[in-house]
Formats: C-alpha cells, structure tokens, sequence
C-alpha cells in the first residue's frame, strides 16, 4: 500500500513542458530518500489547467501544485513527502486560503465543470487498465453483454438525449439504430479521432488520459449494431494518444475484454489503429472512410450515409471521440441520469478547448446551457491585462463568431446555430479588443483554402477568390462593391460545394460580416484597422511627447527612425515596417498607432 | 477474464488503492502523523505506515491517513491526531507501529478511544 500518490499531468501540454522528467527526478529522489515503497508516482492525462503546466497533485493532500520545475522536486521529496510540510510557494494560487488549502474543485476553474467524458483525465493512470477497472472500467460492458439485448441498449442511448460531439450534432441513438437496422454479413464501428480544426485538442486529451473509455463505448456500440470490428481514425501527429491507445487496447485484449467471446457471452470484438496524415478534410465522414480503406482521403456524395454502406461497402456506424466517452457513463447510470444535464434539446456536457485572449487556456468541461460569460469570467479568468473582451469564435474554420454583446448566450447546439455559429468539436477562441475581425476571417479562410480536397470547383476555386478578396480588404485596396461580391461568393460556396469542408468554409467570414460589417467598412472606405492589426493601415507615428532619448532609434530594425539627441524623432514611413518594436520599447508613450 | 465476477474482484483490489485520490474530505476519518524532523527521528513514518497497511487491510475507505509538520511536544512524539466527523480531535502520543492496530480497531472502528495512548495519560 502507498501512503501517498503524486499524480503528474502527461498530457501532451505539459509534456512538453517537461513533465516526463519531472517524473524521473520525482523517482530518483523517492529512491534517494528510500520512499519507493510508501509513495507511488502516477503519469495522468490532461488536468486542464493547461496554461499552469507542468502540474501535479499530491494525495492525500490534494495539495496542487503549478508551474514546477525540476530544481523544485527535492524541496516537494523532503518537504511535503517527508515530513508533510506543504510547499506552499508552488501551490496553485486560488487553492490557497487563510484557512489552509481548499479542494481544486472549489476553485474557480473547476466549480463550474461538470466531468463526464473527462470523469478520469488527470485521475487515473491511462497505460494501467486495472486503475481504469478501479473506478468502474469495463462494468457498462459486462452489464450490456449480460443484461441488456442490443436493442435495449440503442433505446437507452436514444432516451439519453446524446447528439453527436464530431460537430454535426446528429442525435447517437438514431444513428445506432440505422446501423443495427442495415442487413449485413459485417458491419464496422469506427472512431473519428481525426481533429482538425485548428486549435482545439478534446479528443487527443480524452485518449491521452482514459483511453479504455472509448475502447469499452467501441465494444458497446459493437454489440449494439451488431459489429465486431472497429477502426480508431486518429491523426499521426498525436504520438502520445496513439502510443496510449495502442497500449490500452493491448492490454484489454490480454484481459480477455477485446476479442473473442467476451465475458463467454458469444460476442466478439476487436479494434485496431489507422494513422491519418493530418488533412482536415480526412475528418469528414466519407473522406475517413476512404482513407481507411487505403484510398486517397476524399469524400464522396450521400447518401448512402455510412451507416448503410461505409467502410468496405459495409454499413458503418462513426461517432467522434467524445460522443464514445459518454457512453459507458449513460449505461451505468441510465439516461434519465444523463437527460438531467443540459438544455431541452442539447443533453449532458460539451469540451471547449479555451485559447486565444483568456488566462486559463486549457481544457473545460461544462454542462450544455452554461453561459460564455461564465465560460469566460468565471471558469476562463477573464481576458488577460485587463482587455476588453470582443468576440469568441467556435467551431474553427466552420463556425463563426459570437460578439461581446451575446455572451449571455446559453450554449447548446441550437443556440450557437441560430446566432450563425456552430457547436463544431469544440474549440473556442477568445478575442480581445485587439483582434482584427477581418483579419480573423482571413486567417480561417487561410486554412480552409489549404486544406479543400479540391474536388469540387466551388470549394477549390471559390475559397481562393474569397481569400482574395479578403487580403485585398486588409491590405486597403477593398471596395464596398467588394464586400458585396464577398457576401454573394459564400452563398454560392455554400450551396454548391460538395462536402461540409466547403459547406461551412464561409461561414467565418459571414459571421464576421453579420457582427463586425462596420469593421470591413472601416478598411475599405476610411482605410483603417480599428484594431490596429492589418499593417498596411495602420501607421506609426510620434508626438510631442518625444523627448529625443534616441531609444526608438537605436530599437528600430530597420533604421527608419531619425532625429538628433532631445529633439522629437521622426518616423520614415517609406521605410517603417510596422513591427511595432519603437513603441513598446518608448518610455514616454510618445509613438502612437493610428 | 471471463466473468463479471473476476472484474469487479479487481475492481475492489483497485479501489481500496486509489481512493487515497477521491476527495472526500467532509466526512473523512482523519489521521494526521506529526513528521517534523523530531517525529521522524523518533519513529514517525513506521507509524505512518502501519497507518495507511491498517486501514488498507479493513477496507476502511473514508480514512484519510496524512501528515504535518510538527506537532509541537518533541518529547511526547511520534504524535498522532485523530479526528471523526463533528467530533474533537484526539492526540496521541509516543505511538508506534504495534500501537497502531490497537488504535484503528477501537478508535475508527469501534468509535472508543485509547485513553492510556493519550496525551491526557502521559501527561
Ligand atoms: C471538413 C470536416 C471535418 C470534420 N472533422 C471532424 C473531426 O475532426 N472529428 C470529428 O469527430 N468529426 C469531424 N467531422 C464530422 C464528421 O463528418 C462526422 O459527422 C462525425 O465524426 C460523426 O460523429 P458524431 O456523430 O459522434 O459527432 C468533420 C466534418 C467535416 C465536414
Ligand atoms: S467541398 Fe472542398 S473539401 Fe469538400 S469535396 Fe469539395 S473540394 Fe473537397
Ligand atoms: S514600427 Fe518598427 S520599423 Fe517602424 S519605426 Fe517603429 S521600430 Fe522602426
């Protein structure tokens, strides 16, 4: 038995942020102090505190501490392992009281989470199944094989309310029904975990830190439509999910819980890996089942959907990563349980992966209906410097943005759709006053014109010109005949492109378009950035308040400075590239954008 | 594994290990092991052990078995507080590992306190 567990993030974050080391070091000085025995180090998935990493957790304690470094390990063995003094220094500022240390889920960050799908990230070891079996693993699938006959199980997914978390929204149970219903000698179960869309890493987190739980889901959703083979799509660039993920799928086929005749109920299920190469179009359903197939990632028209003749021609049953993480929690604690969270017509929780402009960057995990204000000030920090908050983007380059006016916005699925945004997978982008949202359109548009499978015209060829158009707004060469042209290309973009990629690649700049117009107009008619970011409108210049202390000249990379010592500098504004350097670096505020 | 019953036999193997990491501070037994330099050197982290070994082997979960700095009586240590939910804590003192059954037998199971063990006793 160990007295104590430090358990430490191995997420990809903190990875690379040196957590593998710090667990070295963590090893070696329990050794040196002969307390190998009593206090046992735990390699977790992500805890979500991304931006505090590299993180760790002391049990019994619960003492959390952020931002370690390795120099700090002996100081955490000698004085809180030996002789039970917490280092306070190192502890997570909000769990500090006057009273001692409060629990982590007291603390702003994680009140108002709810963890269902990420229930064991940052708990539970994810390359040990028998920690995973010890906080309930594997215990929906012996109920479902033992209990319950495959229909049973569809219907209690159908009650549960769950759509799906890939983006869509499609509701699960129906999608299950349509496979079970499709006549076949085989059918498959497949597992979307190609995440694309720029900024958002739910689903690398959910099989860094509990991959079981979407193995045991893949066998459910088997017995339920009838498979026994399933596919885990998933993105070559996340080695540290994939190594997980393999190690856990060989361990359950070792416990018997993958294979043949699971729990000698005469059901058999086996999964194995596919690798993607990262295009984002690859996680479209049909391109995914192509690539599977060892074909050329590009989609195909529906119907017929996946469910009637994907994989190999056979009916396919796909769902995201984060929809499977859901399900072993909806059968052990039936639908009703999982009807409770959320909205009418959006159940349980969503994961944001929170970027951009706010101070807790990392992973959240909310029930459906929370407010982005909360998502923002409450669970997020607020935005950093004491910045206004101006727009949050969701659903990547398939979504739109959400203006500061709206931030009482419930979010769910149907309220995003309706401001012109979506759910998507789950990332969420927020900006402050200093974001262009021209500029934020363009950067989107950027992406989707790179990565259009270039099939169809409209997406290939219509995403380009859009882009165009775009950069010739921000560069201040843009007419207000433009914004219209823009305006009439993403209707057409949009209703005749062939797959969702190029179906929703306008939409960031609709949305922006819808919220922020008066923006546009400001780069085509008055030629200028309000934000002060697209550089060819805006402008430095110095005042009066220029003292002449020659430190802007001597900064500017490019010389484009001049003036004599305690006379006012001038700006070369032929030679001026605008890096901005000049007025950071200006002690009297002198040097201004505008 | 073929059987429900060989899952949920690792299911409570498990458990009694890794709920040291639920956190269910409220109505958690405490047992708090003064480890200063003075504790340890007088044979705090045996007692410690034999702590986290007995209530492992009772299957006693909602203990939570921690340490602290110093206690404060350097000569009276090993000093060990125990305290149940809404009750006053306990100190006892000059504890050692063969002391330690004894004490989670009637104190956390039985709800009697070793009064000889006591600071009250030795003082
Ligand atoms: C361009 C494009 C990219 C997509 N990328 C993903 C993705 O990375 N992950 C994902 O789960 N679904 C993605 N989807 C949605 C999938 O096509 C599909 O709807 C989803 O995987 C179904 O699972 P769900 O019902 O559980 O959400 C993408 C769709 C499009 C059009
Ligand atoms: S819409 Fe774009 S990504 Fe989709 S098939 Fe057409 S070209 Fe390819
Ligand atoms: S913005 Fe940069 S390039 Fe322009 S004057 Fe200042 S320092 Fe020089």
């Amino acid at each position: 038995m160990y007295r104590a567990h430090i358990l430490v993030c191995g997420g990809t974050g903190c990875t690379s942020s040196g957590s593998p080391a710090i667990i070295d070091e963590l090893n070696k000085e329990l050794k040196a102090q002969g307390l190998e025995e009593e206090v046992k180090v735990v390699q977790t998935g992500c805890f979500g505190l991304c931006a505090l990493g590299p993180i760790m957790i002391v049990y019994p304690e619960g003492a959390f501490y952020s931002r370690v470094e390795l120099s700090d390990i002996p100081e955490i063995v000698s004085e809180h392992i030996v002789k039970g003094r917490i280092v306070e220094r190192l502890l997570y500022s909000e769990t500090v009281t006057e009273a001692g240390i409060k629990s982590l889920n007291e603390t702003d960050f994680y009140k108002k989470q709810l963890r269902v799908a990420l229930r064991n990230c940052g708990v539970i070891n994810p390359e040990n199944i028998d920690e995973y079996i010890g906080f309930g693993g594997y215990q929906a699938l012996g109920k479902v094989l033992t209990e319950m006959t495959p229909q049973e199980v569809i219907d209690v997914i159908k009650e549960s309310g769950l759509r799906g978390r890939g983006g869509g929204g499609f509701p699960t149970g129906l999608k299950w029904q349509f496979t079970a219903n499709a006549e076949s000698d085989q059918k498959y179960v497949a597992c979307n975990a190609d995440e694309g869309d720029p900024g958002a890493f739910m689903d690398r987190s959910v099989l860094e830190g509990d991959p079981h739980a979407v193995i045991e889901a893949m066998a459910i959703a088997g017995y339920a439509v009838g498979a026994s083979q399933g596919y885990v799509y998933i993105r070559a660039e996340y080695p540290i999910a994939v190594q997980r993920l393999q190690i856990a799928i060989d361990q359950a086929r070792e416990y018997g819980l993958l294979g043949k005749n699971i729990f000698e109920k005469g059901f058999d299920f086996d999964i194995e890996i596919r690798l993607g190469a990262g295009a984002f179009v690859c996680g479209e359903e049909t391109a995914l089942i192509t690539s599977i197939e060892g074909n050329r990632g590009e989609p195909r028209p529906r119907p017929p959907f996946p469910a009637v003749k994907g994989l190999f021609g056979k009916p396919t049953l796909l769902n995201n990563v984060e929809t499977y993480a859901n399900i072993t929690q909806i059968i052990l604690n039936g639908p009703q349980w999982f009807a409770n969270m959320g909205t009418e017509k959006s159940k349980g929780t969503k994961v944001f992966a929170l970027g951009g402009k706010i101070k807790n960057t990392g992973l959240v995990e909310i029930p459906m209906g929370t407010t982005l204000r909360e998502v923002i000030y409450d669970i997020g920090g607020g935005i950093p410097d004491g910045k206004k908050f101006k727009a949050a983007q969701t659903g990547g380059p398939s979504g739109g943005c959400i203006p500061a006016d709206l931030i009482d916005i419930k979010i769910d699925y149907d309220n995003l759709l309706s401001i012109g945004s979506m759910m998507g997978s789950g990332g969420l982008i927020v900006m402050d006053e200093e974001t262009c949202m021209v500029d934020i359109a363009k950067f989107f548009l950027e992406f989707t014109v790179e990565e259009s499978c270039g099939k169809c015209t409209p997406c290939r060829v219509g995403t380009k010109r859009l882009l165009e158009l775009l950069e010739k707004v921000t560069n201040g060469n843009g007419t207000l005949e433009d914004i219209d042209k823009m305006e009439a290309l993403c209707h057409h973009i949009k209703s005749s492109s062939l797959c969702g990629l190029g179906q929703s690649a306008p939409n960031p700049v609709l949305s922006t378009l819808k919220y922020f117009r008066d923006e546009y107009v400001a780069h085509v008619v008055d030629k200028k950035c309000p934000a002060g970011v697209c550089k060819n409108l805006v402008q430095f210049k110095i005042t009066d308040k220029c003292i002449g202390c020659t430190l802007c000249a001597r900064n500017c990379p490019v010389n484009a400075i001049s003036g004599e010592v305690k006379n006012m500098h001038t700006i070369d504004a032929t030679k001026c590239i605008k890096c901005g350097v000049c007025m950071d670096k200006c002690k009297f505020k002198a040097i201004i954008k505008e | 594994m073929k059987s429900l019953a060989e899952l949920a036999a690792i299911r409570d193997k498990m458990k009694a290990q890794v709920n040291i990491r639920e956190e269910n501070t409220e109505n958690a037994i405490r047992v708090v092991v003064g480890m200063a330099t003075c504790g340890i050197a007088a044979g705090a982290r045996p007692v410690l052990n034999a702590f986290v070994e007995e209530t492992a082997k009772r299957n006693l979960d909602n203990v939570m078995v921690t340490q602290t700095g110093c206690i404060g009586v350097c000569r009276l240590e090993p000093i060990v507080e125990i305290t149940l939910p809404g009750e006053e804590k306990v100190t006892y003192v000059k504890m050692t590992p063969e002391k330690v059954a004894k004490v989670v037998a009637d104190h956390i199971v039985n709800k009697k306190v070793v009064t000889e063990y006591t600071i009250g006793a030795a003082e």
